[in-house]
């Protein structure tokens, strides 16, 4: 049996909301009973992007991070609901049921992702529902990424089997896999979300002059463990990607045959930017980082 | 044989109309609408017959009616055929009521309700829209964000959704490029914007019914020194039409002609009918009105200065866009996006169509640069180096890196030998050689914060690599650093730089793919910029095409005299105004300037404002209020979907309604005249049937509609209409493009949209300037520039004195040649609002920039309590009032003790705006970005005055022109001081 999915490409969302957008379209307003009541013009967000800004001027990046209902195979909501107020259909999809679940606003803290929202003047809580109704109608999408800009967001309707290798293969990730809800709504680059960098831009001193310095070898090392190589671009700027928030401390060695070399430490909490590197017109004597494998 | 063929013409009318009463019941309601007698008869009266209606039942006898309400009178049998027998030839009809072979006499109001009536036989039958499973029908419409496919059930809107083409639709072009093969997505994607339609349709800020403030008596007490405070009274329509039109007639009867100003928004709806260049030009043609002139607001730089060093002055100064997208995917290895957001811009109407295109740069490989003061979301998307430039100081880094190429012999020589002039003084400029400082790195880097030796390594990265220089959303231009004290030095030198590189050598070109799509050029739908049903030909393109290809009765405005946009309240304040005009003929056409008043006009006492919130759009804005308030101006109408910004100031407000509500027709993104070939940044060109989705909401009206019924007061109704109703308009429309050739009316009403075949690979577009660097004759498909533009042969070179790219301008020299702030020689002036503003800088130490909005088109998207209010990157929700966002360094908002999500107050002399501070590293220090066009205005107590909590920002900026000799707007100049609001006394002004 195929059930629906949602994939999201954290690094190709570019919070223009037209998913957002859509999904208000079709619910503000509108009742479909069975599927869901209307939802009140404002305060909702059924889908919302949320936005996390690392780094600092100039060398800054954002990632926008889309979340909504993830439809989960082990949902929390359904087990508080208990009597049925929320249902499971077989293709995947969580209903909160809009007459069975009034007056339940105690549901809305049963979802941990904080994905169901109340409506106060209907009494009910009220979340997305996949667009279940026009699926049922015929439609080969939800009204989400049928509107998204850049195909950031897919609906598949694939075995649960399927699924599970196209995660792996694509490196998909799923929100708080440790609360063991079984989500449905996959990530992938969610490290532009959740893991931090570091970043700096080399400049040598030549004839006098300060010249960015391109093509510079970067090693960033953890105590003496090398953790990552990179070279340096036309800007002398260098980035690794991927790293643990509150990481500790990591050094980073700069060498370039011609130019110089240099050594920084830095302590990672958030994304770190490290400005203006100078090259030291002295090589010290370190192992050549070229031997280590690129990442 | 003809006698009795319009004889019996003449005999089926009635049982025509009773068949078609019996079939419609929305006819029978029509025809029920008045009861009168019309007489159809030839001149002679050889031939006649008249029609009686009676409360919707019409019967007819033959002969000659002693007293008709109506009389159609035919000079003789061929004319009365020609009329009354189909297939119509529209322009053999318009030449013989030219000739006066066709005479229609009687009431207006009567008159244009038989011949909408007649035509309405016709089109009664039309199938409008596709049902769904669901019960709901399923319409098209057309947004300033892209085409919609409108689901409406039960008479209201359920849902509106992009568009999904289908097999039955053309297919998608092509292409390859590195070995890669690259196709469309099958989707017309749209702007966010586009998508808070149906929200935007059922606004509570809707005006449901006329409206005459309640201290405004027209034949006692008019206290204009209330607008905007004083609230409204709810009246009729015939109330509300007879106060306009009897006021319209005492203003040429008390004043004469030009008393009437027609101030309008630039887009609002999408729609060849309905447009403001369209109905509205017609209106005022017919009633004689003083223009109020609109600076290029989106191009100034490029028009008041681009233009002179290459020409293409009818593009407003933008260079062309044609075959960029294939060569700079082919070819380009770099795109350097200076000022250029288009994933906030979406070029203009675009949708994100460009955006899987830029995708598919990045997939080749091609690097990304991207130069402005906010990493902005096409920098935060795609990645690549940001380079934070201080605003209004572009200029100085872009001379920076022409020095570099300049003396590290980084250009190409042969090109700037061959295909420019005046290069020798340019360089000696760059060295220094003419004015003692060397435009070094190091001399910019105080000036625009760029650290030297970025300077140097994009300088020499650039001249290594085959780059597109991307300025401005469209890639080709427009851009917020155009709008700043330096626009035109920053716009100009963008010329010079691509001269400088090769301009037109395959991969060396302007665009960051927004624009240049491989579609068809050649299939001919007309754009908005040609003026519709306007009839109007000196200041729409009407004249390229529309005018002959849809045969209409010319209209013309007497009224000579102009007053400049953004000097308006001054011209009503100070009863003065110089202007300069934006005329695309030729360079020299804007270096004359105009007065206010002009001699032998009467200068202005009546505003007929029509269209979008004001105080967001137009520098330094709350003059108007000052304007408006006073007693020289007698009167205001307003004509407005929404109560908001402006429209509270007026003394009548006639409630239009939106686009969905009415008919009307467009092809997505097609602008043409000013904008050829707009449908260039699409994927698929897309014709759309603008269905009436819905009935007009409350009282409101269409727009084409209010005019009519004014016209109708003054016997202006016939010529106004032509006895067009609207769906006839997009009839004609439809005629005279090229869709006529390729689908059904009847098939195209029904389905709503047409998308026009690719251009085959097989016939690839030739690229923008090509032909330039190889000497051969212009072959790109625009029209531009007029013929006796071109110095030598026709086709040949540019229309510049010398033909070539000028690095030191002919036209300045000529026209201009004293102006310090538009030396021919494009040295570097700082800004007259910037850092180096000494009396200025300690008080405001900040540079804030207003960009066009992202999540609204203009104000059209904004406000209205739509569910845009709910993204956090447009409004913020705090307390429960939305305030507009202003961007703002963690640097910076730490001095001032400002938390992300405060609540902040904007000002400097001009005044105060409450904005929502959204700290983030995104934008850099010293600078905070918000968008200009918010449509709330909403002022509250405030120190000495009051201040904007709407969040119109141009409240703050200057009104003064960014060069002088010019119109252009100096907007992102703009120096203010930020701090916490502490809204103690939140009383509104106008409680």
């Amino acid at each position: 049996m195929n059930k629906w999915n949602l994939i999201i490409d954290v690094a190709k969302c570019e919070n223009c909301n037209n998913c957002v957008l859509a999904t208000k379209d079709e619910h503000v307003g509108n009742d479909f009973p069975g599927y869901a009541a209307p939802q009140p013009l404002h305060g909702h967000h059924w889908i919302r992007i949320q936005r996390k800004v690392r780094g600092v001027v100039p060398m800054v990046d954002v990632a926008y991070l889309p979340t909504t209902c993830n439809h989960c195979d082990d949902a929390p909501c359904i087990k508080a609901a208990g009597d049925g107020a929320i249902h499971k259909r077989p293709d995947g999809i969580v209903i909160i049921d809009p007459v069975k679940a009034k007056g339940r606003k105690d549901l809305v803290k049963s979802c941990p992702y904080g994905a169901i929202w109340w409506n106060d003047a209907l009494q009910l809580p009220q979340k997305w529902i996949f667009d279940a109704h026009l699926l049922d109608q015929g439609w080969t999408e939800p009204r989400c990424t049928q509107a998204c800009a850049t195909g950031c967001m897919r609906a598949v309707n694939v075995s649960d089997a399927s699924m599970k290798q196209m995660a792996a293969d694509a490196g998909l990730e799923v929100l708080h896999p440790e609360w063991g809800t079984g989500p449905r709504v996959y990530y992938k680059n969610l490290h532009r979300y959740t893991k931090c960098f570091v970043a700096g831009s080399v400049v040598a001193a030549i004839d006098g002059v300060t010249e960015c310095a391109s093509g510079v070898n970067v090693t960033l090392l953890k105590g003496d463990r090398q953790v990552a190589h990179a070279v340096t671009d036309a800007f002398g700027d260098f980035k690794f990607d991927g790293l643990d928030p509150d990481g500790g401390e990591y050094r980073l060695h700069f060498l370039a045959a011609d130019r110089g070399a240099a050594t920084r430490a830095v302590v990672l909490q958030e994304s770190v930017y490290m400005g203006t590197i100078l090259l030291d017109s002295e090589i010290p004597p370190v192992r050549s980082p070229e031997e280590a494998p690129a990442r | 044989m003809k006698k009795a063929l319009l004889k019996a013409i003449l005999f089926s009318v009635p049982l025509v109309l009773r068949r078609t009463a019996r079939k419609y019941p929305a006819f029978r309601e029509e025809m029920r609408r008045h009861s009168c007698t019309v007489q159809i008869k030839l001149k002679d009266e050889s031939i006649g017959r008249f029609y009686v209606f009676n409360g919707g039942r019409v019967t007819s006898e033959s002969g000659i009616h002693p007293r008709p309400d109506v009389t159609l009178s035919f000079r003789d049998l061929p004319t009365a055929l020609l009329f009354l027998k189909p297939p119509m030839d529209r322009a053999e009809i318009v030449h013989a009521a030219k000739q006066f072979r066709v005479v229609v006499t009687g009431r207006d109001e009567l008159v244009v309700w038989f011949m909408q009536l007649m035509s309405r036989i016709e089109t009664s039958g039309l199938k409008a829209g596709t049902p769904m499973p669901d019960g709901s029908i399923r319409y098209t419409t057309n947004t300033n964000g892209g085409p919609l496919f409108v689901y409406v059930k039960d008479g209201r809107i359920l849902r509106v959704a992009p568009i999904d083409f289908t097999d039955a639709d053309a297919p998608s072009y092509s292409l390859s490029a590195r070995g890669k093969r690259f196709r469309p997505w099958r989707r017309a994607t749209v702007n966010p914007h586009a998508l808070a339609l149906k929200s935007m349709v059922y606004s509570e800020k809707r005006i449901l019914y006329p409206m005459k403030r309640v201290d405004f008596d027209p034949n006692g007490e008019r206290n204009p020194q209330n607008r905007g405070i004083s609230g409204y009274v709810r009246i009729s329509w015939d109330e509300a039409l007879d106060l306009v039109a009897s006021e319209i007639r005492r203003q040429k009867k008390v004043h004469g002609p030009g008393s009437i100003a027609i101030p309008h928004s630039s887009h609002h709806q999408w729609g060849n009918v309905g447009y403001y260049l369209s109905a509205l030009f017609r209106f005022g043609n017919l009633i004689g009105f003083t223009r109020v002139h609109h600076n290029p607001d989106s191009w100034e730089g490029w028009y008041w200065g681009a233009a002179h060093h290459f020409g293409n002055t009818m593009r407003v100064g933008l260079p062309s866009p044609y075959g960029t997208v294939e060569d700079c995917l082919k070819e380009a290895e770099m795109i350097v996006f200076w000022s250029s957001d288009p994933e906030s811009t979406n070029g203009a109407y675009g949708g994100f169509e460009a955006t899987q295109r830029r995708f598919w740069a990045q997939e080749l490989g091609i690097e990304f640069v991207h130069i402005d003061p906010h990493c902005n979301s096409t920098a935060q998307l795609y990645g690549g180096r940001w380079i934070p430039v201080r605003p209004g100081t572009d200029s100085a880094l872009a001379i920076s890196i022409m020095y570099v190429w300049a003396t590290e012999g980084l250009y190409d020589k042969e090109y700037v030998e061959t295909r420019t002039t005046g290069f020798a003084e340019w360089d000696a400029y760059l060295r220094g050689v003419s004015d003692g400082v060397p435009k070094t790195p190091e001399w910019q880097e105080p000036e625009t914060g760029v650290p030297a030796h970025v300077v140097r390594a994009l300088a020499r990265k650039w001249a290594a690599k085959k780059t597109y220089l991307a300025p401005g959303g469209v890639g080709t231009g427009l851009g917020g650093a155009c709008r700043t004290a330096t626009g035109s030095q920053w716009a100009r030198n963008m010329i010079l730089m691509m001269a400088m590189q090769g301009w037109g050598k395959p991969g060396i070109n302007f665009g960051n793919l927004q624009m240049g799509a491989p579609i068809d050029h050649f299939f001919y739908f007309p754009g908005y910029a040609e003026g519709g049903i306007s009839g109007e030909l000196a200041f729409t393109a009407a004249a390229v095409n529309n005018y002959t290809r849809m045969p209409h009765l010319l209209t013309m405005n007497p009224v000579k005299q102009m007053v400049p946009r953004q000097r308006l309240p001054d011209a009503i304040v100070n009863g003065y105004a110089k202007g300069y005009t934006w005329d695309g003929s030729s360079i020299e056409a804007q270096i004359a300037p105009y007065e206010y008043p002009m001699p032998g006009y009467s200068k202005i006492h009546m505003l007929y404002r029509y269209g979008g919130a004001l105080f967001g759009t137009v520098a330094n804005s709350s003059r108007y209020i000052e304007a408006y308030r006073h007693p020289s101006v007698e009167c205001i109408v307003s004509q407005a979907i929404y109560m908001e910004g402006d429209v509270p100031f007026a003394d009548v407000i006639l409630p239009a309604c939106t686009a969905v509500e009415r008919w009307d027709i467009g092809e997505t993104a097609g602008c043409q005249g000013y904008v050829h070939h707009g449908a260039t940044q699409l994927n698929h060109r897309t014709v759309v049937m603008q269905h009436k989705c819905i009935e007009p909401l409350g009282e409101s009206k269409s727009d084409y509609q209010i005019f009519l019924d004014i016209c109708c007061r003054l016997g202006l109704g016939a010529v106004f209409s032509e006895g067009c109703s609207e769906l006839d308009w997009c009839k004609r429309v439809f005629d005279s493009s090229d869709l006529a050739q390729k689908v059904k009316w009847s098939d195209f009403m029904k389905k709503g949209y047409y998308v026009v075949d690719p251009e085959s690979e097989k016939t690839p577009e030739p690229v923008s300037m090509r032909w330039y660097v190889e000497d051969r004759v212009k072959d790109v498909p625009e029209p531009h520039p007029l013929p006796s533009q071109y110095p030598e042969q026709f086709g040949q070179g540019l229309p510049t004195q010398s033909g070539k790219i000028e690095f030191v301008p002919s036209s300045i020299l000529r026209g201009d040649p004293d102006n310090p702030e538009r030396p021919a020689l494009n040295r570097y002036v700082p800004s007259w609002e910037g850092r180096q503003t000494a009396d200025l800088i300690g008080k405001y130490p900040l540079q804030v920039i207003s960009t066009h909005s992202r999540y609204s088109f203009h104000t059209f998207s904004d406000g209205k309590d739509s569910i845009i209010n709910d993204i956090e990157d447009h409004r913020v929700l705090i307390d429960g009032y939305y305030y507009w966002v202003m961007r703002v360094n963690p640097a910076d908002a730490r001095q001032r003790g400002i938390r992300h999500h405060d609540v902040i107050r904007v000002f400097n002399d001009r005044g105060a705006v409450i904005c929502a501070a959204d700290v983030s590293e995104l934008v850099m220090p010293g600078v905070v970005k918000t968008f200009e066009s918010s449509a709330v205005f909403d002022p509250v107590p405030d120190r000495g005055g009051f201040a904007d909590r709407g969040g119109c920002i141009n409240v703050l900026t200057p009104q003064r022109p960014q060069v002088k000799g010019t119109d252009g707007m100096g907007s992102n100049s703009c120096l203010v001081e930020i701090e916490q609001w502490n809204p103690e006394h939140i009383e509104r002004m106008r409680a």
